[in-house]
């Protein structure tokens, strides 16, 4: 088996910009791994608009936006292997695939590139009473269903979680012929764009119930209805706001967990509330020349900002192959603290020397604040103080930081990104 | 005198908006916090607009299902006409992005075109 400079691990949005921003950046040595049978990732089951308005200022569906970059690889030239698996990345950067072409193979790289997504949270981590029947559903199952394979899941739907795919799914599924008798959100505020509510839910007259969950689900074989009630403080059910809805299809579309197995056995420090990795301004982890970018790192909520993240993490590898990436002195690396409403930071860490003149830090808040501040804090010296109408769970924040401005802080220990009411 | 109630896209806020027309003349936009509220109040119930994409079956293909697009903004009351066209058709591979798998949709106007490539098998 050839060996490469770079490997990178998944060929979806974010592997894709990773891999053409590494060969742009000068590197010809760079292998793509994917398992699936094709490159792209989840963008290919995706197929509503609305990619790529801050990327290529048009709408897209998601398999054109994909194919933008797919493009862009085979144009360049860029080696990838499909239906190939990833078994294992050592901590010396050795990854071990495998494949029924090549059997098992071993490349020690010299950058590696974590870009594995994420997945949904299935059934078994929701805790739903109720028996196991045929007919649920992940939303990102039955999308693939839907509009990969041509099958229609069921015809009288029930959605419990308002994340975008859930919303997305209501009205694929209305627009085939099926019913969607009730889209049910456990908190009291939707994880989905205010666009995709209007535009999957209201047009089509499907009710959204916020502050409800299933308590129960019926059908030995296939499922036949579920019951949701209205949960009050500590999101508990309350007695008597019960009802049934008969249904053949309950859809979950209940949030993303980023996909770190193999993040985790290579040794990479992981961010217990993003379930991503921790890492630096240059998206390297704590493992010198393993680079994280899109959803395996944190959920996005846009994928345009899954490219932009990830071509910062193919430029970096490149940098660092070259040498240019030295490890930093531990007196100059700045710790970034979220708090008090915000949720996390990425990165985590900032390295000045190698900071780029902007760098965008991206984070979320916990819940629903209106007419609140973004503040920044330099140790304790307030230097930003952005209003916000409304920040949102559903909605990815982000601040830039100038170089510059941080130079003018020599002593600087520890930014800290907050959320104030004035 | 006639008032419908919108909830804005612009931003997450979702303003609840009230639309005041008079002979199928906006005459007032309320509840909006920027302008662009009033835009999309003013556009929305006038001559609310879409996109709808689905797929189509495609023969001798390397897939089952080509995926599809109006290549403009259709009518909204006429989505469901629109699926009925799409839901009809057959392709026949290959077929590029950008290609017109159905001409002039339930007779809009506007084309249905391909999102993705489906190589001949």
């Amino acid at each position: 088996m050839k060996t490469y400079d770079i490997v990178i691990v998944g060929g979806g949005p974010a592997g894709l910009a990773a891999a053409v921003a590494a060969r742009e950046a000068g590197n010809d040595s760079i292998l793509i791994l994917e398992r699936d049978h094709e490159l792209g990732g989840i963008l290919n089951q995706c197929i509503h608009n609305g990619f790529g308005l801050h990327t290529f200022k048009e709408e897209l569906t998601g398999p054109e936006y994909a194919y933008r970059f797919i493009k862009q690889v085979l144009d360049l030239g860029i080696e990838y292997r499909l239906n190939t698996m990833v078994m294992d990345i050592a901590s010396d950067k050795t990854v071990t695939a495998m494949n029924s072409e090549d059997g098992m193979f071993r490349i020690p790289a010299k950058a590696v590139i974590l870009a594995m997504g994420c997945r949904e949270r299935p059934r078994g981590a929701l805790n739903i009473p109720g028996y196991r029947p045929a007919g649920i559903f992940s939303a990102g199952t039955a999308q693939r269903l839907v509009n990969i394979e041509g099958y229609m899941p069921g015809r009288e739907v029930v959605i419990l979680g308002s994340g975008d795919i859930g919303l997305i799914m209501a009205r694929r599924m209305t627009l085939e012929g099926a019913r969607v008798k009730v889209v049910a959100e456990l908190m009291p505020y939707s994880g989905g764009l205010k666009r995709n509510i209007v535009q999957c839910l209201n047009d089509y007259g499907i009710p959204l119930k916020l502050s409800h969950t299933v308590v129960d689900i019926e059908g030995r074989d296939h499922i036949s209805a579920v019951t949701i009630a209205e949960v009050g403080p500590g999101k508990k059910p309350i007695p008597g706001t019960e009802e049934r809805y008969t249904c053949d299809t309950l859809l979950l579309s209940c949030g993303l967990i980023p996909e770190n197995e193999l993040s985790r056995s290579a040794g990479v420090q992981m961010s217990p509330v993003t379930s991503g990795p921790v890492v630096n301004e240059s998206l390297e982890t704590n493992i010198p020349g393993v680079f994280a970018c899109g959803n395996v790192l944190h959920v996005h909520d846009l994928v345009d900002y899954v490219s932009e993240e990830a071509k910062r993490a193919g430029q970096n590898a490149v940098k660092y192959i070259s040498g240019g990436c030295k490890d930093a002195e531990s007196s100059e690396v700045i710790e970034l603290v979220a708090t008090e409403g915000a949720r996390y930071t990425v990165p985590g860490t900032i390295n000045r020397e190698r900071m780029d003149d902007l760098l965008t830090v991206r984070f979320r808040v916990g819940d629903v604040y209106k007419n609140s501040f973004v503040s920044v804090y330099f140790d304790d010296e307030r230097v930003v103080h952005n209003e916000k109408r409304i920040l949102a769970p559903g909605e990815m924040e982000q601040i830039i930081l100038q170089k510059k401005k941080l130079l003018e802080y020599p002593n600087l220990k520890k930014i800290t990104v907050k959320i104030e009411k004035e | 005198m006639e008032t419908r109630e919108l909830t804005c896209i612009g931003c997450p806020m979702g303003c609840q908006l009230t639309v005041t027309l008079d002979g199928g003349e906006v005459t007032e936009v309320k509840g909006n916090t920027c302008a662009k509220g009033d835009i999309y109040a003013r556009k929305e119930v006038v001559n609310p607009t879409r996109i709808v994409t689905s797929t189509i079956k495609i023969k001798g293909g390397d897939k089952e299902r080509v995926s599809v697009k109006t290549a403009n903004d259709i009518p909204k009351s006429k989505i469901f006409e629109v699926m009925k066209d799409i839901d009809a058709a057959e392709a026949t591979a290959p077929a590029r992005i950008g290609d017109v798998l159905i001409k002039n949709v339930a007779g809009t106007g506007v084309d249905v075109i391909a999102t993705r490539n489906i190589e001949a098998v």
